[in-house]
């Protein structure tokens, strides 16, 4: 009785404590083994990589709250990513080149909130599994991106766009700090405004929020959309780090990514919860297991093993908490 | 002497709570037996030990004189026992040779199936219960009754000694159900034992021999048919004594009220797809309405309906004489009404959300600042409703799945008073709580309604309506039959209405 109440504790601190120890270890792995860890390149080069998958990670974490999961979170990215030069390339964003900046960050993040709507309706009004609902983009989204740019790689100069990925505030990446505002602003949100309470009530328990009066559409919607909507963001950002873009490849496995971030976070995938600093722990440790093996000169494919490993872990720890 | 089913002492708990006390069950062979009670009595928890779905905590279980320890559905169907299920298990996608024959199909000297034989004995079966359909269209194709008839067919030529059919004529016809009488007729005659389970009390004099009532766990009583009445089965059932109603003791509901003010809620005539026929009643301000009626007569679907739940398909609903187009919860909520559901933790807990959370989910609109909640707002709101309705709690952050039954029950109450309604429907109010805490639930109800409150109570306990309503709505299969006024109802007068109407409904 007592070694199992004590086992039972220990569990409980593992559950809550995890995310934590294993950063830290991964940190202290990284100091004794991977030469130059402690050099600022490393963490610029780290904030930069991880920042896309942490901006996607927050809006995946709001969907799975509501019970729901998002696979066409790259395929977004892609389509965003691809449009971005378009548009700024053409010689109409060439001549007013302000007007172009702006629509070519603006019009692509308005298309992904219309995929984000399109996600939504299907999963909250025609009842679609949200799987096969966002499984629709996960296709067709990188294909239309594809079909835009003729599948061919665009490349560009224009140091005003490549901000959103080169550009520096107080020597810090700019995205790193998109990446804080976000996350600043996702916890708030669920935290202290009305939809995040119902968000979580409707993840929680979707039958009973409807009849108190929830307006469970609605809310199951806007979090398809502010998923969608950072998808997009994330996807601009990939294309300013490169200073190219390669529909094929933006956002590529990004859903899997994200997903294994919320769940490493402490995401559960019935829904209920949303953690968001969570999830930007998740980011944060997926990108340094990615780096350590990448920079100890680990096979990108034995990469992919560990990140499997990470999440069954995660998975295991998610049990223990919820005993 | 031998019975072909003899269940004795049957001891059942779940995590403590007592299913089954004691309890027993003897059928005979050729005989068709109905088992009847009310929800949580412990019918189906006593089929399913027999059926191999739960083992049993102690007691013996004999099948023709020799005991026998079933714990699979598939030995419970080597012995003999078949089950026909509301919701069938059979693939509709398939032949309906294929699903009679399933895993017993002739073969041809070359061991593939021979399914010009399959076929004919499909056909004989069937034909042996007055079917005759074409055997090699797919099952789905068919209506609900024929594949009804398709899974008894199957039993029967799986040599089965008993089939146990529950809840097998909810969805068909009277037709349909015809159909099937004659089938049960049919089995009785091949010496073929049947155990049926139905809400619908006449349908039991149209084809049962003898009759079980469970009550609490235990069986109350077995009696043949022909010596029973319909008063004296729903009095069994219920566990209520003629006698003991007259000192029957006061509920917390109960108390003089002034004259009722104006109708605020009125169904006029409604019908839905859920099963109300011609529902008519409605709720004046600062009373109590009871609905009375017993499981499946549409008093869960009238709430619902009037909630907006579910969609009208005749009639109307209207709120403060207006025709009220009630879409959705949030419309109902909005005009001032509230729904404390029956089912607390499906439809009512959040169980991961703390008391607080809980108590102002319905409330989130008004207190909305900038998008923002009011926490000082909420807080105080919460703490008032903990100190006046006394939630048991260790603070209002703590998670409400950590609380007990009856301060869950009074976490939602309050999640519906904390809006200041006009009109609350309470559906099985007191169900699954404590004494003490059901005494103060209903003292807490009784409190609002002096104050105006309106309400539709609905209770499965006879007591809490007689007592508590002023009016009584008696229900029964979706029409509203009669009403009863207080004072002057007794438990009696409202079982003679439910069981009158049954007999003349049956006459």
């Amino acid at each position: 009785m007592t070694t199992g109440a004590m086992l039972n504790f220990d569990k409980a601190r593992i559950a809550h404590y995890g995310g934590p120890i294993a950063l830290v270890a991964i940190l202290l792995f990284n100091v004794a083994i991977t030469p130059n860890f402690l050099h600022p390149q490393t963490l610029f080069v780290n904030i930069s990589q991880v920042a896309t998958i942490a901006i996607v990670a927050v809006g995946m974490t709001l969907v799975i709250a509501t019970g729901g999961i998002d696979l066409s979170v790259g395929a977004i990215m892609a389509l965003s990513g691809a449009m971005a030069p378009l548009i700024f390339l053409s010689p109409y964003a060439e001549a007013y080149p302000t007007i172009g900046l702006t629509a070519a960050i603006g019009v692509p993040i308005l298309v992904a909130f219309a995929c984000g709507l399109f996600n939504g309706v299907l999963v909250s009004v025609f009842n679609v599994q949200p799987i096969v609902a966002t499984l629709i983009f996960f296709i067709s989204g990188r294909g239309i991106a594809l079909v835009l740019t003729n599948g061919n790689l665009q490349t560009f100069t224009n140091p005003a766009f490549s901000y959103l990925g080169t550009g520096k505030i107080l020597g810090l990446p700019f995205q790193g700090w998109l990446v804080a505002i976000i996350a600043i602003a996702a916890w708030w949100m669920v935290a202290h405004s009305t939809y995040g309470r119902q968000l979580l009530a409707v993840g929680g328990n979707e039958r009973a929020a409807r009849l108190s009066g929830v307006p469970v559409r609605k809310v199951k919607i806007g979090a398809y959309v502010i998923c969608a909507g950072l998808s997009g963001l994330a996807g601009l950002i990939v294309v300013a780090i490169n200073s190219a873009s390669d529909a094929a490849r933006i956002g590529n496995l990004m859903e899997l990514d994200a997903i294994a971030a919320a769940v490493v976070g402490g995401t559960l995938l019935q829904g209920g919860r949303a953690p968001i600093f969570g999830a930007i722990l998740g980011a944060v440790i997926i990108q340094l297991v990615k780096y350590t093996l990448l920079a100890n000169g680990v096979a990108d494919e034995v990469a992919l093993i560990a990140k499997a490993a990470i999440i069954i872990l995660a998975v295991y720890v998610q049990q223990a908490r919820r005993e | 002497m031998t019975h072909l089913i003899d269940m004795a002492d049957i001891d059942k708990a779940f995590g403590g709570v007592v299913a089954l006390n004691k309890a027993g069950l003897q059928l005979e062979a050729g005989e068709v037996h109905a088992i009847i009670g009310q929800n949580g009595a412990g019918k189906s928890t006593l089929i399913k030990i027999l059926t191999g779905v739960y083992r049993k905590d102690a007691g013996a279980v004999r099948i023709g004189g020799q005991e026998t320890s079933i714990s699979t559905p598939r030995e419970a169907q080597d012995a003999g026992i078949a089950t026909i299920y509301q919701e069938l298990s059979l693939v509709p996608l398939r032949s309906v040779t294929e699903n009679v024959m399933m895993g017993y199909e002739p073969r041809t000297r070359f061991g593939l199936i021979d399914w010009k034989e399959a076929h004919r004995r499909a056909g004989e079966i069937l034909q042996r219960f007055g079917v005759d359909i074409d055997v090699r269209a797919q099952l789905g194709t068919y209506s609900t009754a024929i594949q009804q008839l398709v899974a008894i067919a199957r039993a029967v030529s799986l040599n089965a000694r008993l089939v146990i059919m529950d809840e097998a004529t909810s969805s068909l016809d009277d037709q349909e159900i015809e159909t099937l009488f004659n089938v049960v007729r049919e089995l009785k005659r091949d010496g073929v034992a049947v155990l049926y389970i139905s809400h619908f009390l006449d349908e039991l004099y149209q084809i049962c021999d003898r009759v079980t009532i469970m009550r609490d766990g235990q069986t109350v009583a077995t009696h043949k048919i022909p010596e029973t009445t319909k008063l004296g089965l729903i009095s069994e059932m219920l566990g209520r004594d003629p006698k003991e109603i007259a000192d029957a003791g006061m509920t917390a509901l109960s108390g003089h009220n002034a004259e009722p003010g104006e109708v605020l809620l009125e169904a006029k005539s409604i019908s839905t797809a859920a099963g109300l026929k011609n529902v008519s009643v409605s709720i004046r301000k600062g009373e109590i309405v009871g609905l009375g009626g017993l499981l499946g007569s549409g008093r869960t679907e009238t709430a619902r309906a009037l909630f907006g739940l579910d969609k009208l398909r005749t009639g109307q609903v209207r709120w403060r004489g207006a025709s009220a187009s009630v879409g959705s919860p949030a419309d109902a909520i909005s005009d001032g009404i509230g729904f404390l559901t029956e089912d607390r933790k499906r439809e009512g807990i959040i169980p991961d959300m703390s008391v607080r959370e809980n108590m102002t989910l319905a409330l989130l609109p008004k207190l909305r600042k900038f998008g923002r909640v009011d926490r000082k707002r909420e807080k105080e709101l919460v703490e008032d409703f903990i100190k006046s309705i006394g939630i048991k709690t260790t603070g209002m952050e703590q998670p409400i799945r950590e609380l007990s039954g009856g301060n869950q029950q009074k976490v939602l109450l309050a999640r519906w008073l904390a809006l200041d309604p006009e009109v609350l429907l309470l559906d099985e109010p007191t169900r699954g709580v404590d004494v003490g805490a059901k005494f103060e639930i209903q003292s807490i109800i009784r409190d609002y309604v002096q104050r105006g409150l309106g309400v539709l109570l609905i209770s499965s306990e006879f007591e809490e309506i007689v007592e508590g309503a002023d009016r009584i709505a008696v229900l029964q299969d979706g029409y509203t039959v009669s009403e009863l006024v207080n004072p002057g109802v007794t438990e009696e007068a409202l079982i003679a209405a439910i069981a009158h109407h049954h007999e003349r409904r049956a006459a």
